[in-house]
């Protein structure tokens, strides 16, 4: 509701929602984040209900939205600093949650959120979220780091100078503001998002000051997995999805995971997802059932162990392989994602009364200046 | 021309060098190919064969081997056409704005790649309303191959005198018989280099044919940008990108051989089918 | 049929060029360039911060942080030097090759040399520019070829996009140059030696101001080539060049990503123009 006050444009959602489920329409176009759509399940989906899985990987949410807006795509898993556009340009269509049976079981500080709930109707059903990592190579990073200075203390990580691995958005300032949420106090700054003139260039002059230690900027989770493999990064940024292949492949990389217990003192960034349908989706009712076939207790589960994020369906607890998953990841335990501040979009809307924060326009002006 | 032997042997070395410099990436890739594992690491774990027959088994490699053909050859039939049919009007007649025709049919390999795509997506997305498909893609690449038919065959003409057609019509031959029996010959060879050039130039397109490509259809390219970065695809398509190339010298050597015989007037003269094809016009 | 229309344009050369233009006209004047119009004129417009939507009014918002920001200023800065650094390093490594193949290699020897040099044309793009990342990485051939000299490789960076760029474009420069060198007659040449002058003497005087459009036909491509890429510097750096800064901004700010947009086509007509002034367009 604050999202779209704040826009002030017109609110033209225009899409209807689907009263009823007809028949599958033989496919089902969708995009994703890497990890999220894996033969395990989309296979027995795809025999379940005939609907033929397409799936193109995405590497950003600007990527998504661009792919999107080409009107080609039935579904998309969006973040929280996706949806807010989506939903404004007019590229998503409000969904009927009644027509998603195993939404009802989802946790409930996942429902009705400003990410997915837009003017109190619902646009999505959520998939699942998780933190951004910090990961490290265990060899040539020492002492472990329990903190995000190693990569934005410029004392701290020029250490790692050339080697460090930061992603390639802007959504990454937000990544700044939470460091300088515990180390710069006196900045007032509350939501990493949502930051007037002076919290702004605080945490790009941060990111400008990092820009020579990095080694490189990823965008392509698989980029960045080659990159750990190959010795060109040693500590960075990063998701479940490539710490557990990095691992696989005998790579010696530890990570702050919230598996592990805790996230860097101040806290990290992270998402929660939510499958969207596209305002001209071509197969809507196939994609209604993808919807509720990835929050089934048993596919959300398999979903959520392989990517390595909390899963969105409460019952999933009860089917995943390792019986402690959902406490590991905090599935159940609001208090730990207080600390993690979901990407969002960033409006001029502070949502604390006034309205002159930087939107997501200037914080892709600043992207492009801060990677020089 | 007469060199020291000093500088013989140093144009030999520079030679050398150029060629190295060529090829030593291609055999990296070559040598990848044959990679064990599937992280790549240097030197190599170890070498197997098993990755040429995943690559032959792999359905989507196959269908965007298959894309990538079907396209390349519908845009290059059509470079044909309009190629020669502008090609055709410059060197044998004189109208106002003769000249920028040059400069027209090489903007679009002049511009940079993305400005091309961007603009042509943008006006079958936003202009025309169409939605993007094998057929969008076909379009841009073609509107690049004109340029290196025209080329070609402007090439080609303006070597070949316009006298045998005069003759040819004063014989009493229309304009088509003409055509037919005078210029084509005359251009075919041609015609076929830069055939050959525009099929490969479309076939190993990327950038364009990323923004001109619908959901649900892979080109070659585009095929192994998906690819490129998943370890356990990596070795695929380093197979692939070698059997491309292997296949690929067959009908390279076969160009330069059809086309040194048949130009053998205008190699005469001091130029080769090498030689128009990477001419400006 | 076909002698009905044949004698129609007999008569009438000029119909006859516009019926053999309609077809490569229509394709590229109405639809390259009306497309590039269309983008280019976006080039004027703005963008609703939020929904992405695109305003029609006329404002030169754009081309103000364009010319504002310094960091654009870098980009286009750092792109255009070192598509001419490529351009110069082709030009060097070009040469001796083109040179041999034309004038000293065996007939047997040239068939050979042009498919040894046109081959890599073949091989994907993609697949060479990933190659040229292993072998730069921390772990890779280069290191590992120079650690026991001392040395140590560029690593990824400009310098790398460089190298890669050289590497990528070299064919498209040889052959041009290969085909100016054939175009020569060797009688002058041996005209030149026949009266005295030094091979080298030859070259600079004779060769050189022939060969030259050639030259710059091939930079045309090189240049070009690496203008507009954002590939490569993708791959093998961490730096900007004006490809990325378009490709960056066309989902968020196509209006923004067009007047980017239209700076390497500015260049580009300009490259092109004082080309076709040195001749690089006359070839026979």
């Amino acid at each position: 509701m604050l999202l779209l006050a704040g826009c002030g444009g017109d609110n033209d959602s225009g899409g209807e929602e689907l009263t009823e489920l007809g028949k599958g329409e033989g496919q089902v176009n969708l995009i994703s984040w890497a990890g999220y759509v894996e033969p395990e399940w989309s296979k027995p989906f795809e025999k379940k209900t005939g609907c033929k899985v397409n799936n193109k990987v995405a590497g950003t949410s600007d990527e998504m939205v661009q792919l999107m807006r080409s009107g080609q795509y039935d579904g998309v898993s969006a973040s929280g600093n996706a949806t807010a556009r989506l939903v404004d340009g007019g590229d998503v269509d409000p969904v009927n949650v009644d027509l998603v049976p195993n939404y009802k079981t989802i946790f409930d500080d996942l429902k009705d959120q400003p990410y997915n709930t837009f003017d109190g109707v619902h646009y999505g059903i959520p998939h699942g979220r998780g933190a951004n990592l910090l990961m490290w190579n265990s060899d040539d990073v020492s002492p472990a780091p329990t903190s995000w200075d190693v990569m934005l203390d410029p004392e701290v990580a020029s250490k790692y100078k050339g080697k460090i691995s930061a992603y390639d958005d802007p959504i990454y300032i937000a990544d700044a503001a939470v460091y300088l949420k515990t180390h710069q106090p006196d900045l007032g700054i509350e939501d990493p998002y949502e930051l007037n003139e002076e919290q702004f260039e605080a945490a790009v002059n941060l990111l400008k000051e990092q820009q020579p230690l990095v080694g490189e900027y990823w965008s392509d989770a698989a980029k960045q997995i080659s990159a750990f493999a190959g010795g060109d990064s040693t500590v960075g940024t990063t998701w479940q999805y490539q710490y557990f292949a990095l691992q696989e492949e005998g790579e010696p990389v530890a990570a702050s995971p919230a598996s592990q217990g805790f996230l860097p003192k101040e806290g990290a960034t992270g998402w929660s997802d939510t499958w969207m349908l596209s305002s001209e989706a071509a197969h809507p009712n196939c994609m209604y059932m993808w919807m509720d076939w990835i929050v089934e207790p048993k596919v959300n589960a398999q979903v959520a162990e392989y990517f390595g994020e909390a899963p969105a369906q409460s019952l999933s607890c009860d089917e995943t392989a390792e019986a402690d998953f959902c406490a590991k990841y905090h599935a159940d335990n609001p208090g730990f994602w207080k600390r993690v501040y979901y990407w969002q979009t960033p409006l001029a809307d502070c949502g604390n009364g006034s309205s002159n924060c930087k939107d997501y326009n200037d914080w892709v002006q600043a992207w492009t200046s801060i990677k020089g | 021309m007469r060199l020291s032997r000093r500088a013989h042997i140093l144009l030999r070395i520079a030679v050398g060098v150029g060629l190295a410099f060529i090829y030593v990436p291609l055999i990296v890739i070559g040598i990848y190919a044959f990679n064990a594992s599937s992280v790549i690491r240097w030197p190599p774990s170890g070498l197997t064969v098993d990755w040429f027959g995943r690559a032959v088994e792999d359905e989507l490699a196959r269908e965007a081997l298959l894309t990538s053909l079907k396209a390349g050859l519908v845009a290059t039939a059509i470079a044909l056409v309009l190629g020669t049919l502008a090609s055709l009007a410059v060197a044998r007649h004189r109208f106002f704005g003769r000249e920028t025709i040059s400069f027209l049919v090489i903007l679009p390999i002049a511009l940079p790649g993305i400005v091309t795509g961007v603009a042509i997506s943008n006006t079958f997305t936003q202009v025309l309303g169409v939605d993007l498909s094998l057929l969008t893609v076909i379009v841009g690449h073609a509107t690049f191959c004109i340029v290196v038919v025209y080329n070609n065959a402007i090439a080609r003409l303006r070597r070949v005198s316009s006298s045998f057609e005069e003759a040819s019509a004063d014989l009493g031959a229309h304009t088509w018989q003409t055509f037919r029996f005078v210029t084509f010959p005359s251009l075919r060879s041609a015609l076929v280099a830069g055939g050959l050039l525009a099929f490969a130039l479309s076939f190993d397109e990327i950038i364009v044919t990323t923004f001109t490509i619908g959901a649900g259809e892979e080109t070659l390219p585009i095929w192994i940008f998906r690819n490129l970065f998943r370890p356990n695809q990596l070795p695929i398509v380093n197979v692939v990108a070698v059997l491309v190339v292997l296949v690929s010298i067959v009908p390279v050597y076969l160009a330069h051989r059809l086309t040194r015989e048949e130009g053998g007037t205008a190699a005469a003269r001091g130029g080769t089918v090498e030689a128009e094809a990477t001419a400006v016009p | 049929m076909s002698r009905r229309l044949a004698s129609f344009f007999n008569g009438r050369p000029r119909l006859q060029a516009g019926a053999l233009l309609a077809g490569p006209i229509g394709w590229l004047v109405i639809g390259y360039l009306g497309s590039l119009a269309v983008l280019l004129i976006a080039a004027f417009w703005t963008v609703d911060p939020l929904s992405g939507e695109v305003i029609q009014g006329f404002s030169l918002e754009n081309f103000e942080t364009l010319f504002d920001e310094p960091v654009y200023r870098d980009i286009v800065g750092r792109t255009v030097l070192i598509a001419a650094a490529v351009t110069l390093t082709d030009a060097v490594l070009a040469f001796p090759v083109a040179f041999y193949m034309a004038k000293l290699a065996s007939r047997r020897g040239k068939a050979i040399l042009v498919v040894a040099v046109l081959l890599p044309l073949w091989s994907s793009y993609l697949v060479k520019v990933y190659a040229w990342r292993t072998m730069l990485s921390a772990d890779g051939v280069l290191n590992w070829a120079l650690e026991p000299f001392g040395l140590h490789g560029p690593g990824f960076g400009e310098t790398a996009v460089w190298l890669v760029m050289s590497y990528l474009w070299l064919p498209y420069m040889v052959l041009p140059i290969y085909a100016g060198l054939e175009r020569i007659p060797d009688s002058l040449i041996s005209a030149s030696e026949d009266l005295g002058a030094s091979p080298l003497t030859t070259f600079r005087r004779v060769i050189l101001p022939l060969v030259f459009p050639a030259v710059v036909a091939g930079s045309i491509f090189t240049f070009s080539l690496t203008l507009g890429d954002y590939i490569t510097p993708r791959l093998v750096s961490n730096t900007q060049f004006i490809g990325n800064a378009v490709f960056n901004n066309i989902v968020n700010n196509l209006p923004f990503a067009s007047a980017l947009a239209l700076v390497p086509i500015v260049v580009m007509v300009a490259y092109l123009l004082v080309a076709r002034r040195l001749g690089a367009f006359e070839h026979v």
